[in-house]
């Protein structure tokens, strides 16, 4: 089911959470919106699940205007941060609630329900409660309820963001795998650049209620319609009124056409990358990112200096 | 050392404040052994009490049981003007002395009172009989549901009301399988809190109720009664039973509620 957004704006007291945005989610793509913190990105998923209601504006649900809809009759699926999980339930009936609120038969909740569980990988939990669960098996739990009733929609709210590292790279992965699986259109809130990347098809960046860029993940890396973008998904450094990212920063022994003659101040390794922070004439500080072996075939220490040439800097207005 | 010191005194205290005088009762009901304690308990004045106070009972705790709890949800979950004063509200029959509301109502239903002179016209008696004494129940009886329900419906917040709705539960659907099962022992608390305060009453009763013996005359004030006529048996046995309901209540209560909880 598509999903789009028509001048949508939400404020809440004097605070504007979304500001005049229009967007258009594809049916069966895989979306990220991606923002720092009081972006608007999680008003706007509200927004389509219709937990809230814009101010202006208007949200179509596959074509159809859903603007003043009740939750319950939208057919999303909503995955919340702190999972919301029914405490007074066990595992097996809240992934069984949205059918069971559907009066659907007996035996088909229960063969839907032991689908779902095997899909999210939590056989052997069915009868434990909640609070007997892993944050990682709650969200587990959180999503296989959203994904009973076969919604056309699923909605996750900063999904990962209360798990640590590894459970987190786990279920980005297995999120992957299960659009994969299931091509239910997916859109799903994130403040971590790397998390929409890695995940999404397509990502949608908010910045203080705007939209400031759709697009794929290669297009806002390459081509960022504005400094924000460009410093939101990746590391930038400024030089004079241009932005470069540290991979495309050359770095010389002999000066050439469009080069600046910079300082080494640190060099950190990190792996099988290394990175070379510098500093110029100015004061200006900017970084080059570049893999071990040039570093060995450059044989650069500490307080050289070198000339670096910025590839593909961006002039933002 | 100091922790059994701190234990001492507390309950030190305890038996001082509240065992000592529940003993005492006990002792003083007992004293002249069981016969007369039988004779008062089944005096037809003081079964009437009893059952004038059930009747009043049975009808103040379902009525604050709904009101308590839509309040609750009103004052949590709603923006609505007015709901700071709804807040405080509730809280004023804790306030209030029940003489007051007792007057109050005796002015208000009393022969030249707002309604007291129609009713009067119309042949509904309310002061003097059961349906002012109820009134004065209701009025006392106000807060300690919503009390109890306030804090648990804020520590349990939205999202699980949320992912209900979103899996396509109505606001009924998802107040009758998710809120009220989240917040059933406060609920049985604040019931258990409301039945206690309406068996107990006495002030705003006295006063609205005449206490004319065997037709408006309720638990405490048979304990009263008793006691001015020099009958102190009578008063202590009516005294005991109170207390008894309070004690089974408390005990079943405590029984009940961790198994619950570890479910």
């Amino acid at each position: 089911m598509s999903i789009e957004f028509r001048h949508v704006s939400k404020h809440f007291g004097d605070f504007t959470a979304v500001d005049e945005v229009s967007l258009s989610v594809e049916s069966g793509s895989l979306t990220a919106l991606l923002g720092p913190s009081g972006s608007g990105k999680s008003t706007l998923l509200r927004i389509v699940a219709g937990l809230e209601t814009p101010d202006s504006g208007e949200v179509l649900l596959a074509g159809a205007d859903a603007t003043d809809l009740a939750p319950q009759k939208r057919n999303v699926g909503f995955v919340f941060q702190h999972y919301a999980a029914f405490k007074h339930m066990t595992i097996r009936d809240n992934i069984a609630f949205a059918l069971t609120i559907r009066k659907r038969p007996k035996t088909e909740i229960h063969d839907r329900v032991d689908e779902l569980i095997r899909l999210v990988q939590l056989q052997g939990f069915a009868d434990r409660y909640p609070a007997q669960l892993s944050g990682g098996q709650r969200q587990r739990m959180a999503l296989a309820r959203a994904l009973a009733a076969r919604p056309q929609v699923l909605l996750l709210d900063e999904p990962f963001g209360a798990l640590d590292a590894r459970v987190r790279a786990e279920l980005r992965d297995w999120l992957r795998r299960l659009h994969e699986e299931v091509h239910v259109t997916t859109v799903f809130v994130t403040h971590d650049q790397e998390e929409a990347m890695e995940v999404a098809d397509r990502v949608a960046v908010l910045n203080d209620g705007r939209l400031e860029q759709a697009g794929s993940p290669v297009e806002l890396y390459d081509t960022p319609a504005s400094e924000f973008v460009m410093r939101f998904v990746g590391d930038a450094h400024r030089l004079g009124d241009r932005l470069v990212r540290p991979h495309h920063v050359a770095l010389r022994r002999e000066p050439e056409d469009g080069c600046i003659e910079v300082e080494i101040e640190r060099i950190t390794i990190l792996g099988a990358d290394v990175r070379v922070d510098l500093v110029d004439g100015d004061g200006d500080r900017l970084a080059a990112r570049l893999r071990r072996d040039d570093l060995d075939e450059l044989g650069l220490e500490r307080g050289e200096i070198l000339y670096a040439q910025p590839e593909r800097a961006r002039v933002f207005d | 050392m100091s922790r059994l010191g701190l234990r001492l005194v507390a309950l030190g205290y305890l038996a001082l404040v509240l065992l000592a005088p529940l003993a005492m009762v006990f002792w003083r009901t007992f004293e002249h052994g069981l016969a007369p304690v039988w004779s008062s308990l089944s005096d037809p004045a003081t079964v009437h009490a009893f059952k004038i106070t059930l009747l009043l009972a049975a009808i103040a705790v379902p009525l604050n049981t709904i009101f308590g709890t839509v309040a609750g949800l009103a004052i949590v979950r709603g923006r609505f003007p007015g709901k700071g004063l709804l807040n405080a509200f509730i809280d004023l029959p804790l306030a209030l002395s029940p003489v007051v509301v007792g007057l109050a109502l005796y002015l208000l239903y009393g022969r030249s009172g707002w309604f007291g002179g129609w009713l009067t016209a119309h042949g509904y008696q309310v002061l003097f009989a059961w349906p002012a004494m109820a009134l004065a129940t209701v009025f006392v009886s106000v807060p300690f549901v919503a009390r109890e329900v306030i804090p648990t419906l804020r520590e349990l917040g939205e999202e699980q009301e949320q992912a209900a709705r979103t899996l396509g539960a109505s606001a009924w659907q998802t107040f009758r399988r998710i809120t009220l099962p989240s917040i059933r022992w406060a609920v049985v608390y604040g019931v258990v809190l409301t039945t206690a305060r309406c068996l107990g009453e006495y002030g705003a009763v006295a006063i609205v109720s005449g206490r004319i013996v065997g037709r408006s005359e309720t638990v405490t004030l048979r304990v009263d009664a008793s006691y001015q006529t020099f009958d102190p048996t009578g008063a202590y046995a009516v005294a005991l039973v109170l207390a008894a309901i309070a004690v089974a209540v408390l005990v079943a209560m405590t029984l009940t509620k961790p198994k619950e909880q570890t479910a």
